[in-house]
């Protein structure tokens, strides 16, 4: 789960690290009023779970605020990334001086957190570890132990950060990392981090990404989850306990289990077709899960043919054909089906289809082969 | 008995609830050794025969269990997992699926100063076909023999097995090391345990995109490989930033995509199946060689 950049602030300020004053607004005319208040330049800055806002026009510096309304009503209709913005924060320019980067985020590798500080700040950290990766300091705390001071110290040495902010910089990286921890973050990133001309330290921008696994810890951050509408059927599978994944081609997926979902997404790429998405029912999937993952998929409308592909372990074969069945009976669907059932009670359940206006194949390659010809315009036989 | 699991491993489940006890029955079946559960509050009880216990610890000292499967919901993975360590319980599998990864860097930590090995979570377990059962696998899909297996998936991974068991290539052990970003038992480590094992002849192992255990594995493979090796990475056809179900498989930047482990496996001349049904060929090839 993602945050936007103004909770993010607020979670980052609780824990002492200096972040600039500022206000949300979801109108022009608020954006005007809170920059009178701040009373000074601000910034407008869009709030939308993507990254590249300034290149996008999302973020704008006004000196008035007229200026400030001005920028908040262009910026309040955009959209980045295919997001619509909906929310401005309204912030008070900082007077910069330099952009360090500060990040924490998981080494799978390593299997501990990561450290990140670089006084290359407000560029993608990606480009300057790949073109010039000893520009970035790392340190891998224990994480029983906690970022210790020592090691907070030797990243300010080993990226070079001026003696004279050293320890402000320092004491924000164990504060950052106290947010990181709090929070059960998977990334936390404070890029860039100001020097100010006035020689003190300040969070420019901050992103945060919470894990979803902890989110039943975490109430207080629940309550701050923004679903966009194009989350929205993740977000319901979510919520039926599967999992959900809108992708850009015509064929329907569904199976049980991620490897096999992936698997056959592969062989439906393999087969000269795309997925029109990805779809995990878990395990034992009974009737209505079937029912209202056939629904979530057949929703999209780009979907030509659906493919359900379920290998059948404590999940049986019989009763999935009878879901599907039923689904049938009731709802029609309007694009062909292709099933491939294997596994547990596979053969009953495939006698249970014969004569069902659906396509049953007895391989996973067969039955993907067969779902793309049918997204392409393929008649339908119908197990003939 | 192949590698970590085999007739001899004396098997506590924490965690006697529903799915504990319904999973317990099975591997009884399969002919596990299911010598104890824990379930705190209900030590002195038994559940269909088998005897209960308040603590990991006092199941170890009363029947010598040496491996552990854990079926506790996520809230309390981490404890367990950390209490059967603690317990100096030899092998410790987690089937609990959802848990936070902070917990498990924590659980990481601990292990890595610990004996244990952990399997999981979030994953089917191990198998070593016609010996013993620590998971939640249907074992109509296994059958013994020289194939040593690693995957990080679960239908995948019995689908895998099913079609190698049909083509007449039974498994050694399976290992069902889960999706998670953050494992007890990796990729490069399993492989590991496989490559040293006497009875596993090929190895395959089966990755997800996401992360770079796979290229790990390839390179040790490399450098260290005694027996051939076939492979398959699910998600070739993924888009970057898209998490595919398991939290582990998401490519993010230019990190853990498909390319990247294909191109690890060809440099350590392991092939790479493009579909899960040219696995069994590629062993039977591999085997010849």
């Amino acid at each position: 789960m993602k945050l936007h950049e103004y909770q993010a602030k607020q979670l980052l300020a609780r824990a002492g690290i200096p972040v600039p004053e500022g206000r949300i607004a979801t109108t022009p005319e608020e954006a005007e009023a809170e920059a009178r208040v701040l009373g000074s330049t601000v910034v407008v800055k869009a709030q939308v779970h993507a990254g590249g806002r300034g290149k996008a026009g999302g973020i704008k510096v006004a000196k008035t605020p007229n200026e400030a309304r001005e920028h908040a009503s262009t910026i309040l209709h955009m959209q980045i990334k295919g997001l619509r913005v909906r929310k401005v924060y309204v912030e008070r320019a900082a007077n910069i001086a330099k952009e360090l980067y500060l990040g924490i985020t998981l080494d799978r590798d390593r299997r501990r957190p990561v450290v990140m500080l670089s006084t290359v700040g407000g560029m993608d950290i990606e480009e300057v570890a790949a073109t010039t990766p000893e520009k970035i300091a790392r340190g891998w705390p224990d994480p029983i132990l906690g970022l210790l001071p020592y090691q907070a110290r030797a990243l300010c040495f080993d990226a070079g950060v001026p003696a004279e902010q050293r320890n402000a910089v320092a004491d924000i990286a164990q504060r950052l990392y106290g947010v990181y921890v709090k929070s059960d973050a998977t990334l936390v990133e404070i890029n860039p981090l100001f020097i100010q001309a006035d020689g003190s330290v300040l969070a420019g921008d901050a992103k945060l990404d919470i894990d979803d696994n902890a989110l039943y810890r975490q109430p207080e951050l629940r309550e701050w989850k923004e679903v966009s509408p194009d989350e929205e059927a993740e977000e319901r599978a979510r919520a039926l306990g599967f999992s959900y994944v809108q992708l850009d081609g015509d064929v329907g997926i569904i199976g049980n289990g991620a490897g096999l979902v992936m698997g056959t997404l592969d062989a439906v790429k393999n087969a000269g077709g795309s997925a029109a998405n990805f779809l995990d029912v878990g395990g034992g999937a009974k009737e209505s899960v079937v029912k209202a993952a056939l629904e979530i998929v057949l929703a999209n409308k780009k979907v030509k043919s659906v493919l359900i592909n379920i290998f059948g372990g404590i999940t049986r074969g019989d009763e999935v054909a009878k879901g599907i069945l039923s689904v049938m009976a009731q709802h029609p669907p309007a694009v062909p089906l292709v099933i491939r059932l294997s596994g547990t009670e596979a053969e009953a359940g495939r006698k249970l289809l014969v004569g069902a206006p659906l396509e049953s194949r007895e391989t996973m390659d067969d039955a993907a082969r067969e779902a793309v010809r049918l997204a392409a315009g393929g008649t339908a036989h119908f197990n003939s | 008995m192949s590698v970590l699991l085999g007739k001899d491993t004396k098997v506590l489940v924490q965690g006697m609830g529903r799915e504990g006890s319904f999973h317990a029955a099975r591997m009884k079946e399969y002919g596990t050794k299911i010598v104890a559960g824990t379930k705190p509050g209900a030590g002195g009880t038994t559940v269909d025969g088998t005897p209960l216990f308040d603590t990991a610890a006092q199941a170890v000292d009363a029947t010598g269990a040496n491996a552990s499967i854990i079926f506790v919901p996520a809230p309390g993975a981490m404890d367990a997992m950390l209490e059967a360590i603690d317990a100096e319980i030899g092998l410790v599998v987690c089937i609990t699926e959802g848990t936070p990864v902070a917990d498990m860097l924590k659980v990481a930590s601990v292990l890595e100063r610990s004996s244990s090995t952990l399997i999981g979570p979030n994953c089917p377990g191990a198998i070593t076909p016609g010996e013993c059962k620590l998971g939640i696998m249907p074992a109509e899909n296994f059958k013994p023999g020289p194939v040593g297996f690693v995957s990080r998936s679960g239908t995948l991974t019995y689908e895998i097995a099913d079609a190698l068991s049909r083509a007449g290539l039974g498994q050694s052990t399976c290992l069902g090391i889960g999706g998670d970003p953050v494992i007890g038992l990796p990729t490069p480590d399993a492989v590991r345990l496989l490559n040293e094992d006497p009875k596993t002849e090929v190895i395959v192992i089966v990755g997800e995109i996401g992360g770079s255990a796979e290229e790990k594995a390839a390179e040790y493979m490399r450098a260290f490989g005694k027996k051939p090796a076939v492979a398959f990475i699910a998600g070739r056809s993924a888009p970057p930033g898209k998490r595919m179900g398991h939290a582990g498989a998401i490519v993010s930047g230019n990190q853990g995509t498909a390319e990247s482990k294909v191109k690890a496996f060809d440099a350590a001349g392991i092939p790479v199946a493009n579909a899960p049904s040219e696995i069994p060929a590629l062993v039977k090839k591999a085997l010849r060689h």
